[in-house]
């Protein structure tokens, strides 16, 4: 009985079970994020706190699932529409409080404080999926990748400004999972990101260069599926990118700029912009095969991790657990993001598969960046890591999320 | 759509989840060189990450005198380090504790320019033990501090001992730049003078190490019982040939005010039983650095209280010196044991058209070598020098080494002033001596200034067979020969009864003459530049056990003394009769001398 309930409930019991344990780690590794030798506030309650939010979450999923499917795609617009408000708003209004010091990506509704940006990513899924389910044709020219492309890029402009590189970076994997998705081809997705590639090689002129000389290939190749203003579009974009990347540096924060090159060299200056990634890596290497035990990670009671329980509470993690807990973690999450993907290719609505696909590529991104800047295989940016990193806002939206995927796969 | 045709969604869902499994696979992997193929470097910057060493100051050795008595041992003491991980943070908690430990500014500013990251700061090497027992119980007001036991120098009978023990103090960045302290580190305790220095690597040991857990802040979560610690090694004990008893009693005895020295040496292998200076301090406030103040009340007083004149001073040793032109007289031949001088004593002599004096106006007649010793004749001294002859006084005054130091094992010692050669006149005046410098010399004047240790080696020899071996205070069985004086058993014995003379009724020095014991000695009163009125009191002298070889050297010093027989023999009476006393079991008494009998309206039925 009770487990027909639950299957009942959840709709898709495997991913939801997955998803209730991600959280559940996540809340005991907040716990011990907490456990220090000498407490700090900050820390110390904080899995209580997220335990709420959890309950909220439930809550929200509940609801959800109780929702119309058809529902979802009627609001897409209007929620993008007010989402993007909502983030002009936080550039004026907006508080710190995120894990970055300097950034202001907390909008103070006075009863209750939320980042607008985690509202935005599941606004801006629908939208996308929305418009491109609605579409006649499969988005296979690069014209067609325009308006999806604006779509996405609007946030995730008003999401740098504020200034978070680290969330503004799940949206670009929104958009490219859905495009995918769409049935864009991926050459075509390459040569979208192909600008952006520009920007990252321009540090060395000669690997630019080569880079260019590549990209004017790759247009010749395509040059029957693509009209003359596009090639010259991508050509001119890639000059530009390669033009503007000096002084686009120069305007990045000191901060910022130190993550790259400390990405690039940690030891470039360990006490300050290093520190991060070396305490990291010193708890992660130093927790071996099975870990030092749940709640006595040594560099984290002596606080020596930054930011423990959020963006680096992964690091906890490989202290306390090892090995094995990493690697287990890992694997839950490949389960989730397969669940998704497995959701997604079952549903007979395009916008079903469109949307999933959406929060998969925000996942993905999320976890990528997360996990990886903790090893040192990904510069470090303010991102936290789905359902353990402790961020009210974010545990929220990503059960609605959950919610949602579920809910649109059901039924047309 | 045609994307949305089953069979391409399939081929689309694989390649998502190829795309996330080969992503999610290249973290698995980079997890696995982290935590497992690279550990073990990881595990160790864990550790050198959270754990700090604090050094741990072995106990200093103890230092006992000839009777294993205790001279310097340790005592619990306190000492007090911040800990912080940046400089501001470190200023911050100094702050904090300064009105605790009573720091000035002065000393906050030394401080921080040792703050060095990482490394514990020794803020307190003796802390008062009611402001550590506030920074204990308040800990969380003090982040970084902590406290530890440290072992601390004390001197027992600190002033009497003082000039020949030394004292310790922390080491200080000048002395670190050397090579002797090239393995210390800031904060150590090290010896500054004295003994301490002397034999400062035997008595240090090697010092320890504990481990301390800090947090990234830097603030102290737990010194680490189960981690290895190194207790280090405790310095190694040293037994001195000082009598500590000895040593306390000439501090009680010296007169007061009076600047001086007294040492006294072991005739059988050369230990120094005491070397004591006049004005003297008190090592024990030198241990954990010395206040302002108390620098200042030794710096202002103008007898300087940190010169050790037992081993620094160099005074002209006067008529104490005839015995060593006696000395050299016999050992040339030039003068039989019982041979009178031709021209006998009428007060004066003429010498190359200049008429010297001799102290007593009247004159001494006709007087044997052991009478002029005696009766201190000058003319008798006169004519002894030109028999020896300029160039042989000073060949024989180098033998004797008045020119060297005589070796003792402390760090420092002047060298004695004596002409070695006849261009001594000439690099220091600019002019060739006259044979009749010879004169000056005979009498122990001229360019002749000698520590008091210098002259104890000298009668030394005298108390021996004529050899004198250094001096050390270090108790050593095996004495290293330092010079001789081929002297005849028969010379010797002459030498003696010259000096038994000063102490026999009618000589300068019978009011010292002293009950159980022969003490025989030369008094003499060098020129002192500050006050010719007041002479700087010598006497050298040796006592023993009548009819006995001499058990014990006294030299007594006493600047401003007036005269030898007045203030330096009693001085150097009441030091041989006190060490005799109790060596040979005959209970010590104040009264000693015949003097103090006399004074004391004590019967003496012993005077001669």
């Amino acid at each position: 009985m009770l487990h027909r309930a639950f299957f009942r409930w959840a709709g898709d019991p495997a991913l939801v079970l997955a998803v209730l344990l991600m959280t559940g780690f996540g809340i005991a590794m907040i716990y011990s994020a907490g456990v220090l030798n000498i407490p700090s506030p900050v820390t110390e309650h904080a899995w209580v706190r997220q335990g709420r939010w959890f309950a909220l979450g439930l809550t929200a999923f509940t609801t959800v699932r109780y929702m119309r499917a058809p529902w979802f795609e009627r609001i897409a617009l209007p929620a993008y529409a007010f989402s993007l408000v909502l983030l002009v708003a936080t550039l004026i209004l907006g508080t710190g409080g995120g894990a970055v010091v300097g950034v202001n990506s907390f909008l103070d509704l006075g009863f209750i404080r939320f980042q607008p940006a985690e509202f935005a990513k599941l606004a801006t899924i629908l939208a996308l999926g929305r418009y491109v389910a609605t579409r006649a044709e499969d988005p296979t020219s690069l014209g067609a990748l325009l308006v999806p492309s604006v779509i996405a890029g609007v946030p995730l402009a008003l999401v740098i400004l504020q200034p978070d590189l680290g969330t503004a970076l799940a949206f670009v994997g929104i958009l490219f999972a859905t495009l995918y998705w769409a049935g864009t081809p991926i050459g075509l997705l390459l040569l979208l990101a192909s600008p952006g590639a520009a920007l990252v090689l321009s540090y060395d002129t000669r690997i630019w260069a080569a880079f260019f000389v590549a990209l004017v290939g790759a247009v010749y190749f395509y040059r029957y599926r693509l009209l003359v203003v596009e090639s010259l579009a991508l050509v001119l974009a890639n000059l530009a990118a390669g033009t503007i990347a000096t002084p686009l540096w120069n305007s990045l924060a000191e901060y910022q700029q130190n993550r790259i090159l400390v990405f690039l060299d940690p030891n470039v200056d360990p006490r300050g912009a290093g520190y991060h990634l070396i305490q990291s890596m010193v708890a992660i290497g130093s927790g071996r095969l099975v870990g030092k035990g749940f709640t006595h990670g040594t560099q984290k009671r002596l606080d020596f991790l930054p930011e423990q329980h959020t963006d680096f509470i992964f690091s906890v993690i490989g202290e306390e657990l090892g090995f094995l807990g990493t690697s287990l973690a890992l694997a839950l999450f490949m389960f989730i993001l397969y669940r998704l993907v497995k959701l997604a290719a079952e549903a007979d609505d395009p916008f079903a598969g469109l949307v999933i696909l959406g929060i998969f590529g925000a996942w993905l991104v999320h976890i990528l960046v997360n996990v990886g800047m903790t090893v040192g295989m990904v510069p470090i940016t303010g991102i936290p890591l789905p359902f353990v990193s402790y961020g009210g806002t974010f545990l929220l939206m990503s059960w609605i999320a959950v919610g949602v995927a579920v809910r649109v796969s059901e039924d047309n | 759509m045609r994307a949305q045709h089953p069979h391409r969604k399939r081929k689309r869902a694989q390649g998502a989840i190829a795309l996330a499994a080969v992503m999610l696979a290249i973290l698995v992997f980079q997890f696995f060189r982290v935590q497992v193929l690279r550990s073990g470097d990881y595990v160790l910057r864990a550790e050198s990450n959270r754990l700090r060493l604090l050094p741990v100051p072995a106990p200093r050795g103890t230092v006992f005198d000839r009777s294993g008595r205790v001279i310097a041992d340790n005592t619990p003491g306190y000492a007090v380090y911040v800990l912080r991980d940046s400089r501001s943070a470190t200023r911050e908690t100094l702050e904090l504790v300064r009105p605790h430990l009573g720091l000035s500014d002065e000393k906050v500013e030394s401080l921080m320019q040792g703050v060095r990251r990482h490394e514990p700061l020794l803020v307190d090497i003796d802390a008062d033990f009611s402001a550590v027992a506030i920074l204990e119980e308040l800990r969380g007001h003090f982040p970084g501090v902590y406290t530890e036991m440290r072992p601390k120098r004390r001197y027992h009978a600190g002033e009497a001992v003082a000039h020949a023990l030394g004292y310790v103090g922390e080491v200080t960045r000048q002395e670190l730049d050397t090579e002797q302290f090239s393995a210390y580190e800031q904060g150590m305790l090290v010896g500054k003078a004295g003994i301490e220095r002397q034999y400062e690597e035997v008595l240090q040991g090697r010092r320890g190490v504990r481990y301390l857990e800090v947090d990234a802040s830097g603030r102290i979560v737990g010194s680490l019982a189960g981690i290895e610690r190194d207790p280090g090694e405790p310095g190694e004990d040293l037994q001195l040939a000082l009598d500590l008893d000895l040593m306390e009693w000439i501090h009680r005895i010296f007169p007061d005010s009076l600047p001086g020295a007294v040492v006294a040496l072991d005739p059988a292998d050369g230990g120094v039983l005491a070397l004591y200076s006049a004005p003297t301090f008190d090592p024990n406030q030198f241990v954990g650095g010395m206040s302002a103040e108390d620098w200042g009340v030794i710096g202002r007083n103008p007898w300087k209280p940190m010169l050790n004149r037992a081993v620094m001073g160099l005074y002209p040793p006067a008529s104490t010196w005839k015995l060593a032109a006696a000395g050299i007289a016999l050992e040339l031949g030039v003068v039989g044991p019982h041979e009178e001088m031709p021209v006998p004593c009428t007060g004066g002599l003429v010498y190359g058209g200049e008429y010297r004096a001799c102290w007593l106006p009247t004159g001494h007649g006709y007087l044997d070598l052991a009478g002029a010793i005696g009766q201190s004749c000058n003319v008798y001294f006169y004519q002894l020098g030109m028999r020896i002859g300029l160039d042989r006084i000073l060949e024989g005054g180098t033998k004797i080494g008045f020119a060297e130091q005589c070796g003792i094992d402390l760090p420092q010692e002047s060298r004695g002033i004596f002409p070695e050669e006849r261009a001594f006149w000439e690099r220091r005046w600019g002019y060739q001596p006259l044979e009749g410098e010879v004169l000056s010399l005979a009498i122990g004047q001229g360019p002749n200034s000698q520590t008091p240790l210098k002259m104890a080696q000298f009668y030394m020899a005298l108390a021996r067979d004529g050899s004198a071996p250094a001096p050390h205070i270090l108790r050593d069985p095996t004495p290293q020969e330092g010079w001789r004086l081929n002297l005849s058993r028969e010379s010797i014995e002459q030498l003696r009864d010259g000096i038994r003379q000063v102490t026999s009724p009618g000589g300068t020095a019978y009011l010292s003459s002293l009950e159980y014991w022969d003490l025989i000695g030369k008094t003499g009163s060098g020129q002192n530049p500050q006050d010719p009125e007041r002479a700087h009191a010598w006497f050298s002298g040796m006592a023993g056990p009548w009819g006995a070889e001499p058990e014990i050297v006294v030299v007594a010093l006493v600047e401003f003394g007036r005269s030898g027989a007045a203030t330096a023999a009693p001085l150097a009476a009441k030091t041989a009769d006190f060490y005799l006393r109790r060596k040979h079991g005959i209970p010590v008494d104040t009264i000693q001398t015949l003097g103090e009998h006399w004074r004391t309206g004590r019967y003496a039925p012993w005077a001669r």
